[in-house]
């Protein structure tokens, strides 16, 4: 009813000047003045009800009602009242003065306002709705516009590159919502050689969240540089904050300082989620208390510290990820991202194992609700048992691929930083990552049905002058890929076969050695690549 | 690790399609790929040529949608070749055969002018 409201707001009554005062006949337009002013009819006046159930023009003066808008239209000498309807919705009202010969409205002229009415009616309608739309135009562009301004200052204030600290590797991500939450991360390098990592979320989206991001970030980075304890630096920044902070508006942030000569991390927490380490027992949380910056002055950081030993791996994270919903409403949840944190590996791999824990967890088709951050800190293993960087008769690594389209890729990537010191050359390196790729999408699409919750396993093993690895699903016995066919080409081109079916082909073709073997519940195929090329008879291999 | 999503342009040079494959060729690539052989075969071209030199990674999902191309080139007699592939990839397409009914050329500049050699011979 408010738009009907608004649409009546705009109707100008057709009356004459002096209501009962014959128009002069040379008046072919009416004259400045000649249009009244909008009759406004409230939403709870009975004329809207009577004029929406009227069957034709209403006789203004005959009508009797306790009705505001009646009273106007009949001091304005409207005589007749003829309701525009489309589609059983009053969109708004024809209004006509008395006649210019004076004689009262005849039947025909009823029946011709009718008629009017009844094709005037859609006309309108569809003015209506145009103009509707041009508003609604109007306010997303506007609305984009501040989105694109929000992204902007984000983007701006984010790293444009992160440390290369030797021992470490350091991984982080920025994925932000369509409507542009406030998270925002940082690096800072510290006098030293110490460095800061910085992880935030500024309550509210769009402009006003990215102009506190901003700020924040700004003096956090100026007193990182003047003060040494993480506690000291949120305090700092707090008390610069909180005088300026809008309305509701707040800053949740983890600062931490991390010596990479010796894996000591100093922290302090400001209200923001707790970061968790991977370690050789599992995943723990890292629990420091503090207020969110930007509420109240005077506020104390208690400060923590903790030691990340060759292998351990540190996630700063945002809300974003613990908070998304399924279908169903549930939220990924706090215990899943721990549990995601003991289970993958760190570094990029886990923000991306995360990521598409994630996208199974929401939906291929979900909107993203708020802000994804991640920044990882992984210290890599020690390898004081690997004479001459090549480690001998041992499991490299053990992992785990959710079964999900695509997801071949990081068995590929992982597989092959992991034999990378053990000097594979390139071209044969390149043969063992798509044959990894091409069992892991078997595995992934065969064996598990890409249902994300059987994972592939992934075992790397460094064995004697070779590498060798396994692949292994949860499905049945399948044809081995030693006993493949070569596939035709030519029929597939003819269109006798379809166009795939290469997978255990490429296998087959790119190890030295493929194998399959089953136990009834686990099918697992082995890959093996010498490290030095074993020259098949009457063959030729292109790496030496 | 980022999957790069596939993209496909098409553009024309002498009468040849360049179809310039931007990402990775797997079953992502499907709709990016068919749109673009719909949009380089539109107008007949005299040839069609392949750019692989910013694509990246390629698996058997991707060596079949190629085929797949292949296949209706050939239906419509439409020569193909293509450039710009990785000596790994390159190899693929000698061991899947690809390279025997595609000539694979180190450059544009090459497989446009053997494109002109297909037309004229």
């Amino acid at each position: 009813m408010v738009a009907l409201s608004s649409t009546f707001r705009r109707l100008r009554r057709r009356t004459a000047a002096g209501a009962g005062n014959p128009m002069p006949e040379h008046r072919a337009q009416p004259a400045q003045g000649d249009e009244a002013s909008p009759v406004d009819i409230a939403p709870n006046d009975p004329l809207l009800a009577y004029l929406q159930s009227a069957s034709g023009a209403v006789d203004v003066e005959a009508l009797e009602l306790d009705s505001p808008a009646l009273a106007e239209l009949k001091a304005a000498g409207v005589k007749l009242a003829v309701p525009l309807v489309s589609q059983g919705e009053l969109i708004g009202v024809l209004n006509l003065g008395p006649r210019r010969s004076e004689q009262e409205y005849s039947s025909d002229d009823r029946k011709l306002l009718d008629n009017l009415a009844a094709q005037a009616a859609p006309a309108l309608r569809v003015g209506q709705l145009v103009r509707q739309q041009q508003a609604e135009a109007r306010t997303r562009q506007r609305f984009e516009q501040e989105l694109e301004v929000a992204r902007l200052i984000q983007q701006n204030f984010l790293p444009k590159q992160l440390p290369e600290l030797s021992g470490w590797q350091v991984a982080a991500c920025y994925q932000p919502a369509r409507e542009v939450g406030g998270d925002f991360y940082d690096v800072i390098a510290l006098a030293g050689g110490q460095v800061g990592f910085v992880i935030g979320d500024v309550t509210d989206k769009g402009v006003p969240a990215a102009l506190v991001m901003a700020a924040t970030r700004s003096v956090l980075r100026a007193s990182a540089q003047r003060l040494v304890d993480p506690g000291e630096v949120l305090e700092r920044v707090n008390e610069h904050l909180c005088p300026d902070m809008p309305a509701k508006m707040f800053v949740t942030c983890l600062y931490g300082v991390l010596d990479p000569a010796t894996g000591h991390f100093r922290f302090a927490n400001a209200g923001h989620d707790l970061p968790y380490v991977k370690t050789a027992l599992g995943s723990v949380e890292l629990r420091a208390r503090g207020m969110p910056l930007g509420l109240m002055t005077g506020m104390k950081y208690e400060e923590r510290e903790t030691m990340l030993a060759p292998g351990d791996s540190l996630l700063l994270h945002s809300d974003g990820i613990v908070e998304a919903h399924d279908p169903q409403g549930q939220m990924f949840g706090f215990p899943r991202l721990k549990e995601a944190v003991a289970r993958y590996p760190g570094g990029g791999e886990l923000i991306d194992l995360v990521l598409a824990d994630l996208h199974v967890h929401t939906g291929p088709d979900a909107e993203q609700e708020d802000d994804i951050t991640m920044v990882v800190l992984q210290r890599e293993p020690a390898h004081g048992d690997s004479p001459n960087g090549k480690v001998i008769g041992k499991l490299l690594a053990e992992f785990e691929v959710p079964s999900v389209q695509g997801n071949e890729r990081m068995a590929l990537e992982r597989v092959a930083a992991t034999v990378a010191p053990l000097g594979l050359a390139p071209a044969r390196l390149r043969r063992l990552e798509t044959a990894v790729a091409e069992a892991t999408m078997n595995a992934m699409e065969h064996g598990n049905s890409y249902r994300a919750d059987r994972p592939v396993t992934v075992r790397v093993y460094a064995e004697p002058g070779r590498i060798r690895v396994e692949v292994a699903d949860l499905g049945g016995a399948r044809s081995a890929p030693d006993q493949v066919e070569v596939p035709d080409l030519e029929a597939k081109l003819a269109g006798l076969q379809r166009p795939r079916g290469w997978g255990l082909f490429l296998i087959k073709n790119m190890v030295d050695e493929a194998r399959e073997s089953g136990d009834g519940e686990r099918h697992t195929v082995e890959l093996v690549m010498h490290l030095e090329p074993k020259l098949k008879e009457g063959d030729d291999d292109d790496d030496t | 690790m980022t999957t790069r999503e596939a993209l496909a342009h098409v553009r024309r040079r002498d009468g040849v399609a360049v179809i310039e494959l931007v990402g990775d060729l797997n079953a992502a690539a499907e709709s990016a790929l068919d749109e673009a052989w719909t949009a380089a075969t539109s107008v007949r071209p005299d040839a069609v040529v392949l750019s692989f030199e910013n694509s990246g990674y390629i698996n058997s999902t991707g060596i079949a949608l190629v085929v797949g191309l292949l296949a209706s080139a050939r239906l419509h007699r439409i020569p193909i070749r293509a450039y710009g592939l990785t000596d790994h990839y390159r190899e693929i397409f000698e061991i899947t055969r690809l390279a025997d009914f595609m000539a694979i050329d180190t450059d544009e500049d090459s497989a446009v002018q053997g494109a002109g050699g297909d037309r004229d011979g």
